[in-house]
């Protein structure tokens, strides 16, 4: 059914409709608007059999989403940024312990400073946890894929998290097709747990491991995620047979068949790419993109196919690797050993700055001439970075870099002089 | 009193034999269809407290909830001794996940039996002080203010004994600890420091709480019995102690226990809802020397009379704030 509204809603109505056993619920900005409405859901008797509980932290949620999973309930929870760190143990863990429990991140910055806006740091910073990490592109995709994910979740015993722009996605009200209970039904059956506690059947779960397997276990948990390579594309060729439509998979693409650029990112931002590519095109560039929405297990294979025959890679992402530069860039490079091709990492968006269509077609106008450096900071205004760095070099005390730009630009700066 | 309570007495214990008394009150360990929940094989040090009172609590838990049980477990010595891959001494479902989630752990799967209509099968949560009134004290609070379906069993041996015993909340001042050296003029464990998580637990206003010792394994039984009656969050810290961290003979396990109890440093009692409801009368007042000395960790603090005198106050404060001590000094 058509219904125009916030993405939040959107993924809640899709979870309800998946069946969950078991939500764990803790508020964070930008996810909260998720477990809120199923909360109301729950309560309200419209989501029946299931646990609604309210936890004292992020750990505690998915703590408590790792016994109910692994008591075979289907369990959910949601977090972003400084939650996802701080249950990062328990992140480890769920996957260590190869619990499918399905996860929505709210993508948002990392602090400190502070900062509740997106980014995709949060999800980057748990991307070796071992939890299969899908980014959707559109509202649509974010209900879509979370049905999609408790299924890939359920087959492989791997937990997956689902990755949305926070704010871009999640506050964003849209035309979303709400799918029906009997498709779900269809799609998705009820949970049949690999492994699970029980007294008829009494196991030790969560043992101590020693170097004389632990590689194996390892090697393992890597394998399962190679067999997702396969098992997404395939769940989400039957997603389409039931439900009508496209959403989920490894990559998706662009305009690229002819494209000398190729940009490969993640998540809503291909929005602003597809327009600006289309305007570019007009001009006569021949630029394409391709988003990862898988970016675990990390398309290696699909990537290095489409991105065969462009002359240049530009990878934007909404993060970074300080002291290095793009993460995804790292792993493009990696499709692409052995190619010739040059790739651009550029850094953009961060913290919630805006991407704008001028500032891509700014950037791709450069990358399509070769004109960029290896790594670039998309709308970075030097003149602040400077001086910010003679006030270091002039005074020993010179201060918190966060608090002395704030100063600078004229937020504090103004209220001062007023 | 309308009847007189008969006591039987051993020798140096205040536990009954076993054959002295009728089979409905024997212990479950002194039955044939025990369910050796904690089997044998597992690799605990000589004399270990912390196995001896996981073996009973864990077997009368079981037998209480005619074997439906399914345990959390914190990381710490009772998960490393019990589960070294490829071998677990657990015969009932057991679930380790880390070291300060074993109470939202046990949530959960409290959560997931409900959500399935098995309400036959009951949760334990269990793990030493480190993992409960440390690490784990978030996610232990958490538990209790749900009043989740829960018993958590915290083993109180005074320190991170699987670490290479350090300090944690739970140890007693002047204890000697590898982070709390016997050196300079106040050695061992500051006084004045750590937690007291049953008054904690207590001031959630859970069913039940309870401290026990494995001096009286009786009354261990009785309490996690009490408690597996109970719906809602309950918790039990048992005394266990630690020959290797603490600096006791294996074989003095038992007597350490009982020492510490009948000086007054570690009150027996039970608490519904926040009220004490019943408490363990010292019978015959051991002097804390006489428990120190026991132990290499306080050996410093016999030589201390001002620690000495400190650790009395505890003792002491301990009798009055729980009546320890009838008022008329009958000491039973």
């Amino acid at each position: 059914m058509l219904k125009q509204i916030e993405g939040s809603h959107g993924v809640a109505e899709g979870i309800a409709l998946s069946r969950p056993e078991v939500i764990c619920a803790y508020p964070i900005t930008p996810q909260t608007h998720i477990v809120e409405d199923l909360g109301s859901l729950v309560k309200g008797g419209k989501l029946t059999n299931c646990e609604f509980i309210n936890v004292e932290s992020e750990f505690a949620a998915l703590s408590v989403a790792i016994g109910s999973s692994a008591a075979g309930a289907r369990t959910y929870t949601a977090t972003a940024s400084q939650g996802l760190l701080f249950m990062a143990e328990a992140v480890y863990n769920a996957s260590g312990l190869g619990l499918p429990i399905v996860m929505t991140v709210g993508n948002r910055a990392i602090g400190a400073p502070i900062n509740i806006w997106n980014d995709q740091s949060d999800s980057m910073s748990m991307r070796d946890a071992g939890w299969i990490q899908l980014f959707v592109e559109t509202n649509q995709q974010a209900v879509d894929v979370h049905i999609q994910a408790f299924r890939i979740a359920e087959a492989l015993s791997l937990p997956v998290m689902v990755c949305m722009d926070g704010f871009i996605l999640t506050h964003a009200f849209e035309r979303i097709d709400v799918p029906d209970q009997a498709q779900v039904d269809e799609f998705l059956p009820p949970f049949e747990p690999r492994q699970v506690l029980d007294p008829a059947n009494p196991k030790s779960v969560g043992a101590m491991v020693g170097p004389e397997a632990f590689t194996e276990v390892r090697y393992l948990a890597h394998h399962k995620q190679m067999e997702a390579l396969d098992l997404i594309p395939e769940v989400t060729a039957d997603f389409k047979k039931i439900f009508g439509r496209e959403s989920g998979g490894l990559i998706s693409t662009y305009q690229i068949e002819d494209a000398d650029t190729v940009v490969v990112t993640l998540g809503s931002v291909i929005g602003t790419m597809q327009d600006t590519i289309d305007e570019m095109r007009a001009d006569g560039t021949r630029i394409g993109a391709v988003t990862i929405r898988s970016f675990r297990p990390f398309p290696l294979g699909a990537l290095r196919e489409a991105l065969d025959g462009a002359k240049r890679v530009v990878v934007f992402e909404k993060c970074l690797a300080v002291g290095l530069g793009g993460i995804v860039a790292s792993n493009v490079r990696m499709a692409l050993r052995g190619e010739e091709v040059p790739v651009y990492s550029v850094v953009g968006g961060l913290g919630g700055r805006p991407i704008t269509r001028a500032s891509l077609r700014d950037l791709f106008a450069n990358a399509s001439k070769d004109e960029l450096e290896g790594l670039t900071f998309l709308d970075l205004n030097q003149e602040i970075v400077d001086r910010e760095l003679q006030r270091q070099q002039q005074d020993a005390h010179s201060g918190s870099v966060a608090e002395n730009i704030l100063q600078d630009i004229g937020v504090v700066a103004t209220a001062k002089t007023a | 009193m309308s009847h007189q309570q008969v006591k039987f007495y051993q020798t140096g214990t205040l536990t009954v034999g076993n054959r002295l008394l009728d089979e409905g009150q024997r212990t479950v360990q002194a039955t044939l269809d025990r369910s050796n929940s904690l089997d044998s094989g597992h690799r605990a040090c000589q004399g270990c407290g912390e196995a001896l009172g996981a073996r009973y609590a864990i077997d009368a838990a079981m037998r209480a909830t005619d074997n439906q049980l399914i345990a959390a477990n914190a990381t710490g010595c009772l998960e490393v001794f019990t589960t070294p891959y490829p071998e677990s001494a657990w015969r009932i479902p057991w679930m380790h996940s880390l070291f300060g989630n074993a109470a939202a752990v046990a949530t959960g799967i409290a959560a997931a039996l409900r959500v399935k209509g098995k309400d036959n099968v009951r949760v334990i949560a269990q793990g030493g002080d480190g993992g409960t009134t440390d690490i784990g004290f978030g996610c232990l609070s958490g538990m209790f203010e749900r009043n989740d379906d829960v018993l958590y069993i915290c083993y109180d041996n005074q320190a991170y004994m699987n670490t290479g015993v350090q300090r944690s909340s739970a140890t007693p001042g002047g204890a000697r600890t590898a982070t709390t050296m016997p050196l300079g003029p106040e050695p061992g464990a500051d006084f004045g420091q750590g937690k007291n998580v049953p008054l904690i637990a207590m001031a959630h206003g859970i069913p039940y709480v309870a401290t026990a010792s494995v001096h009286n394994l009786h009354d261990l039984e009785a309490k996690v019995q009490r408690a597996m009656g109970i719906h809602g969050a309950r918790y039990i810290q048992v005394f266990v102690p630690c020959p290797l961290g603490w600096g006791s003979k294996p074989s003095d396990t038992v007597k350490v226990a009982r020492y510490g109890v009948e000086s007054g440093l570690y009150p027996l009692f039970e608490a519904e809802h926040g009220e004490v409801t019943n408490v363990a009368k010292i019978r015959r007042r051991v002097e804390v020397a006489d428990y120190l000395k026991l132990q290499r960790r306080f050996a410093h603090v016999l030589k201390n009379p001002h620690q000495l005198e400190m650790v009395q106050a505890i003792a002491d404060r301990n009798i009055r704030r729980f009546g320890l001590i009838d008022a008329e000094g009958g000491q039973h």
